[in-house]
C-alpha cells in the first residue's frame, strides 16, 4: 500500500475538469492539488457548485463525457496516474482500490434484484471466489455494517429496506474488495439526523477496522468537525484553504472559511447569537471575475485581489490558503472582523 | 465490473451533473446582478425549446413542410395553373408533362392543381379536427386530473372505450350516422380523438398539482378555475403541443381514408384521398393519378410527425 | 399569558386511509401522519417544531391552513376554529395565515414573472389595481433583498436563496399575522440559509410576525425559536421553552436527537460523548404499541410498550415543560 516510503496515498495535482455546454465552458474544477495520506479522513467542504463532487467523480473517472472533460493534472495513486488507465486497468482499479458510496441511497440499488444478489455481484467483479465462498463473504460484509437478522435480509428487495439500511448496504458494497480509500460523496445528507449518526459512526469504525483512508465530501462543518483530520475548503472550483481540522475552526485563514464558520447556526450557541451571512451568491462557473473569484463577496479584499488569482500557498507548515492576505491574518496584522 | 455499482454510478453522476449544472447556473442563475448581469438573457422554457429545435435537423425539415403545405393551402388559386375542378375533355389521361405537371385524371382535370387544392381539405381537418379533440381533452382531462375521485373514475373508463375502439371503425360508424361532409369529418375525428388529449392532460395536472407552488396558490386563497387557467394549464401544456402536431398527421390519414371509402369529401371537391379513391381502377393505364396524391399525403404526415417528435425532444431534452 | 395565544391546535389528527383494489376501493390502513397533537404559539413568538422526516411536522402546516382535511380535532385562530367556518370566512383568514415551503424551486411557477407571483396574492383578494399592485410589489422585492427592477424576470433566473426570497416575498404581501415555514432554509446553502434566517428575523420585527417553525435542523430551531416542540412519529413527545429544551431535555429521544447533531468545534467533538439512537423510525401505517419511541430506547420498560405516556408538565418553575415520558428526565 505504501509503496513510496512517504504515507501518501493519494495525489491530485492541478486537476482541471471543465464542462462543455452550450452557454460556455463550466470551470467545475480548476486547479485542485491535494493529497491524502494513510489511514486519514479528508474532509471536502464546499457549498453546491463548489466542485467538491466533480472532485470525487473525476478521481474515479465518472465524470460524463462529454460534455465533461478532465482537461489537465494528474491524479497518482499507488504510484500511477489514473488520469493515464486504459480501459481494462480502470475496470480493476474502480470498487477495487477506490470505491465510492453516494448521496442517495434510494437510487444507488437496484430494485429489481435481491441485496444478496447485487452484494455478491459487487465481491465477483474482483473476486475469483466460488458462489458459496462469496455468500459467506457476503454475510460477513452485512455482519460487519450491522444489518440485523442477515439470511432473511440477504434474500430482501431494496424497497424493503430503510433509507439508512440501504446505505448501510451501499458501503457493504464499497468496502466489499477492501478498498484502500473510500470517497464518500454526501452520505448522509439524504438520512435523518439520528440515521445520520450510525452511518458516519459506522464508517469511522471501518475505517479503523480495514485501515483504509476516507474522502468524506459535505456541506455539514459539524460532520467535518467530528470526523475529518485534514479538511480542503472549495469555492467555485478551487481549493481555497487545505489544513488540519482544528486549524481550519481555530485558525481560519481564508476569508471564505471565515465566513462560513460565522454565518452557520450552531447548537452549542444560544438564540441571541446573531448570524453573519455572507453577502451575495457564488459566482456563475461560466463566467467567473477576473483575479481572486470569491472577492466579490470579499470584505478583506484590495486592489491586488483583482488582477491575479492567489495561488495555493503553504502560509504555516501544513495550511495552505489562496490569499493574498493571508499572512496578515496570522500575524494578527489584520483583525478578523466580527 | 460489479454491473449495477457502475451503472447507477453513471445515472447517479449523470443525476449529479444536472443538480451541478442547475446550481452553477448553467440554466442561468444570476448572482449579484451588478458584475453578471449581462450575460444572461431572458430565457424560458419555450425559448429554450426553441432553440434546440431549430439545431434539430429533421424537426426543421419536418417545419418547412408543415409551413409550405400551409402556404400551399393559402394560395392554392394563386399556384395552381387550373381550376380543379374543370373538366378539359380534350386532356383526359394525359400523362404528366410540362403542360399539365403531374399529368390529368379520367375527367381531363389537371391532377397538379387538384392537389394544390386537396392540400386545403387536409390542413382543415388537422387543424380544426386535431383542435376539436383538444378542447374535449383538456376540459375532461382537468376535471378528471384535479378533482379525482368520481369525475375521474367516470371519465377515464369512458376514455378507456374510446381506447378500445379502433379508429378507422369508430369513424366508419359516427361518418354513417351523421352522413358524408367536411364538417361532419371535422366532428367524427374530434370526438375520436379527445381520449388521448384527456389523458396526456390529466397525467400532466396530477403531477403539478401536488407542485409546492399550487399549494402556495391555495393557501393564498387562488379558486379553482385560477389554480387550473393560471396555475397548472401554463405548465402542463407543453406535451399537449407535441402530441396535438403529432396527431396532426393522423387526423390528415384519416381524413383520406373516409374520404376514400367515400364517406368523406364529396365529388367533385379536391380531397387527397378520394382522388385515391378515384385512380383505383386505373393504376395499371394511369398510374400518375395515384403516385401524386398518395406522396402528397405521405410528405405531409411526414411533415407532422417530424414536427411533434422534434417538438417533444426540444421540450424534454432528458428523454433522448 | 393565555389571552396571548395566536393560534392553538388541540388534539389535531390526520389519517392517510390507503385503499386497495381495482373497483371495490377497499380500505386497507391508514397511516397516522399526526395522531392528536396540541400545542399553542403565543403572538410575536417563533414556535419551532423539529422531528425526522415522516413525523407529521409537514403534515400539520398543511392541515393548520387546511390544504389537507384534518380527520379530528381542532384548529383555534384568534377565537375561531378554522375548522368550523365557511369557505368565505377562510377566504378571509387566509390573509392572515401564509405560508413558505422548503423547496425554492418548486414553489415558484416556472410560468410566471416574479410580479406575478408576488402579485397574485392581492389579485386573488382584489387588492388595488394595476398601478398599485406594480407599485407594492416593487416594494416587497425591495423588502426581502432583491433588486425591484428584476419585477418581469422568471424565477430560474434567480438563485436558491433569491427564489426563497421571493417566496417570502409572496407570503408577506397581504401582511398575514403569522407565518407557516416548513423547511425554510434545509434546501440552501449554509452561507445563504444565515441570509434568509437574518431576514425572517428582521421581518418578524418589522411586521410583528408570528412563526410556526417547522424543519430537521435542530441547530437552525435553536437559533429561532422561542419555544420548541418535538415530534416523533405523529405525537409531540416534548415542548419547552427553546433554552430549557436545548439545557436540560427531558424526553430520551429529544436527548438523543441532540446527541446525534455533531458540533462544528473539533475539539468539543473529540470530548463529547455521543449516544447513537439504534434502529430506524418505524412506520406510520403500523407504529408500535405504547409509547412509540419504545422500540429504540435505552430506557424502555415493560410498562412503555404497554401504556402511551401522556404529555406531563416538569417545569421547575412557573414555566411549562412538557414531556411524554414514564421516566422523564432519566439519563439515557
Amino acid at each position: 500500500m505504501d509503496s513510496s516510503g512517504n504515507n501518501k496515498i493519494l495525489e491530485v495535482n492541478n486537476l482541471k475538469t471543465y464542462f462543455y455546454t452550450d452557454g460556455g465552458i463550466v470551470k467545475a474544477v480548476d486547479g485542485v492539488s491535494f493529497d491524502l495520506k494513510v489511514m486519514e479522513t479528508l474532509g471536502i467542504v464546499g457549498e453546491t457548485g463548489s466542485g467538491k463532487s466533480v472532485t470525487a467523480l473525476s478521481i474515479l473517472r465518472l465524470i460524463p463525457q462529454p460534455p465533461g472533460k478532465i482537461v489537465e493534472g494528474e491524479i497518482i495513486f499507488d504510484g500511477k496516474n489514473i488520469l493515464d488507465m486504459d480501459k481494462k486497468e480502470l475496470q480493476d482499479f474502480r470498487g477495487n482500490k477506490i470505491s465510492m458510496i453516494f448521496q442517495d441511497p434510494m437510487t444507488s440499488l437496484n430494485p429489481v434484484f435481491t441485496i444478496g444478489n447485487q452484494l455478491m455481484e459487487a465481491i465477483l467483479a474482483h473476486k475469483k471466489i466460488t458462489k458459496k465462498e462469496c455468500r459467506e463473504e457476503s454475510y460477513r460484509l452485512l455482519e460487519l455494517v450491522g444489518i440485523p437478522d442477515i439470511k432473511r435480509r440477504f434474500e430482501s428487495y431494496p424497497h424493503e429496506f430503510s433509507g439508512g439500511m440501504r446505505q448501510r448496504v451501499m458501503i457493504a458494497m464499497a468496502i466489499a474488495n477492501s478498498p484502500s480509500i473510500l470517497i464518500a460523496d454526501e452520505p448522509t445528507t439524504a438520512l435523518d439526523v439520528t440515521i445520520q449518526a450510525q452511518i458516519l459512526e459506522l464508517m469511522d469504525e471501518l475505517k479503523e477496522k480495514t485501515k483504509s483512508s476516507i474522502i468524506i465530501i459535505t456541506h455539514d462543518l459539524g460532520v467535518v468537525a467530528k470526523y475529518a483530520d485534514r479538511v480542503m475548503v472549495m469555492y467555485a472550483g478551487r481549493p481555497v484553504e487545505f489544513s488540519q481540522v482544528d486549524n481550519i475552526f481555530y485558525n481560519p485563514l481564508h476569508p471564505y472559511t471565515i465566513g462560513l464558520m460565522k454565518s452557520i447556526a450552531r447548537l452549542d450557541h444560544g438564540k441571541n447569537e446573531k448570524l453573519k451571512p455572507i453577502e451575495g451568491t457564488p459566482p456563475s462557473l461560466i463566467d467567473l471575475p477576473e483575479g481572486c473569484v470569491f472577492r466579490v463577496r470579499c470584505e478583506y479584499a484590495e486592489d491586488e485581489c483583482k488582477s491575479q488569482y492567489p495561488p495555493l500557498s503553504e502560509i504555516e507548515p501544513g495550511h495552505f490558503v489562496s490569499c493574498f492576505r493571508a499572512k496578515e491574518f496570522l500575524s494578527g496584522s489584520l483583525v478578523r472582523n466580527k | 465490473m460489479h454491473g449495477w455499482i457502475q451503472e447507477s454510478g453513471l445515472k447517479k453522476k449523470k443525476l449529479m451533473f444536472e443538480k451541478e449544472k442547475e446550481s452553477i447556473g448553467i440554466t442561468g442563475e444570476i448572482a449579484e446582478d451588478s458584475y453578471l448581469e449581462k450575460k444572461y438573457s431572458r430565457s424560458s422554457l419555450y425559448k429554450d425549446a426553441l432553440k434546440r429545435l431549430r439545431r434539430n435537423k429533421l424537426a426543421m425539415l419536418g417545419l418547412a413542410i408543415v409551413i409550405a403545405l400551409i402556404l400551399i393551402a393559402l394560395f392554392a388559386p394563386l399556384l395552381a395553373p387550373y381550376d380543379p375542378i374543370a373538366r378539359i375533355k380534350a386532356d383526359s389521361s394525359l400523362a404528366p408533362s410540362s403542360v399539365h405537371l403531374f399529368g390529368t385524371d379520367l375527367l381531363g382535370r389537371d391532377i397538379f392543381s387538384r392537389v394544390i387544392y386537396g392540400s386545403r381539405i387536409s390542413i382543415e381537418v388537422g387543424i380544426i379536427a386535431v383542435g376539436i379533440s383538444v378542447i374535449i381533452g383538456l376540459f375532461l382531462g382537468a376535471l378528471s386530473g384535479y378533482f379525482g375521485n368520481i369525475p375521474d373514475t367516470v371519465i377515464m373508463r369512458i376514455a378507456d372505450i374510446f381506447f378500445a375502439f379502433p379508429y378507422i371503425l369508430g369513424a366508419i360508424a359516427i361518418m354513417t350516422v351523421l352522413g358524408p361532409g367536411v364538417i361532419n369529418i371535422f366532428i367524427a375525428i374530434g370526438i375520436l380523438g379527445w381520449a388521448s388529449f384527456a389523458r396526456i392532460f390529466r397525467s400532466s395536472i396530477l403531477t403539478i398539482k401536488n407542485k409546492e407552488y399550487i399549494e402556495a396558490a391555495r393557501a393564498l386563497g387562488a379558486s379553482n378555475y385560477r389554480i387550473i387557467t393560471k396555475h397548472i394549464f401554463p405548465n402542463a401544456f407543453a406535451p399537449i403541443i407535441v402530441y396535438a402536431t403529432m396527431n396532426i398527421g393522423t387526423a390528415i390519414i384519416v381524413e383520406a381514408a373516409l374520404s376514400f371509402l367515400g364517406l368523406g369529401v364529396q365529388p367533385p371537391t379536391a380531397a387527397w384521398g378520394k382522388m385515391l379513391a378515384e385512380s383505383l381502377d386505373y393504376i395499371d393505364i394511369a398510374p400518375w393519378m395515384m403516385v401524386f396524391p398518395g406522396l402528397a399525403i405521405v410528405i405531409t404526415v411526414l411533415g407532422f410527425v417530424l414536427l411533434g417528435d422534434g417538438l417533444r425532444d426540444a421540450f424534454d431534452p432528458k428523454l433522448r | 399569558m393565555n389571552d396571548n395565544k395566536l393560534l392553538e391546535v388541540k388534539n389535531l389528527k390526520k389519517y392517510f386511509n390507503l385503499r386497495s383494489g381495482f373497483l371495490s376501493q377497499r380500505f386497507s390502513g391508514s397511516v397516522k401522519a399526526i395522531d392528536g397533537i396540541s400545542f399553542f404559539i403565543n403572538k410575536g413568538e417563533t414556535f419551532g417544531l423539529v422531528g425526522e422526516s415522516g413525523c407529521g411536522k409537514s403534515t400539520t402546516a398543511r392541515v393548520i391552513l387546511r390544504l389537507t382535511n384534518p380527520t379530528e380535532g381542532e384548529v383555534i385562530y384568534n377565537n375561531i376554529n378554522i375548522f368550523k367556518i365557511s369557505s368565505r370566512e377562510m377566504f378571509k383568514v387566509r390573509r392572515e395565515i401564509q405560508i413558505i415551503f422548503q423547496d425554492p424551486y418548486a414553489s415558484l411557477s416556472p410560468r410566471m414573472t416574479v410580479g406575478d407571483i408576488i402579485g397574485e396574492p392581492y389579485e386573488i383578494h382584489s387588492i388595488g389595481n394595476r398601478q398599485e399592485r406594480t407599485k407594492k410589489v416593487k416594494n416587497l422585492l425591495k423588502v426581502v433583498g432583491l433588486n425591484p427592477e428584476h419585477i418581469n424576470r422568471y424565477p430560474h433566473e434567480f438563485s436558491g436563496g433569491q427564489r426563497q426570497r421571493i417566496g417570502i416575498a409572496r407570503a408577506l404581501a397581504l401582511t398575514p399575522k403569522i407565518i407557516l415555514c416548513d423547511e425554510p432554509v434545509s434546501a440552501l446553502d449554509v452561507s445563504v440559509q444565515a441570509q434568509i434566517l437574518n431576514l425572517m428575523s428582521s421581518l418578524q420585527k418589522e411586521f410583528d410576525l408570528t412563526y410556526l417553525f417547522i424543519a430537521h435542523d435542530l441547530s437552525v430551531v435553536k437559533h429561532v425559536s422561542d419555544r420548541v416542540g418535538v415530534m416523533y412519529l405523529g405525537k409531540i413527545v416534548e415542548i419547552a421553552k427553546s433554552e430549557d429544551l436545548y439545557e436540560k431535555p427531558l424526553h430520551p429521544y429529544t436527548m438523543g436527537l441532540l446527541s446525534a447533531v455533531p458540533i462544528p468545534d473539533p475539539q468539543l467533538e473529540r470530548q463529547r460523548k455521543r449516544i447513537i439512537l439504534q434502529g430506524d423510525v418505524p412506520s406510520p401505517l403500523n407504529p408500535p404499541s405504547g409509547c412509540r419511541f419504545h422500540p429504540r430506547c435505552p430506557n424502555a420498560q415493560e410498562i412503555c410498550s404497554i401504556e402511551e405516556p401522556q404529555l406531563k408538565n416538569y417545569s421547575e418553575d412557573a414555566g411549562e415543560h412538557l414531556a411524554a415520558c414514564f421516566f422523564a428526565g432519566k439519563p439515557i
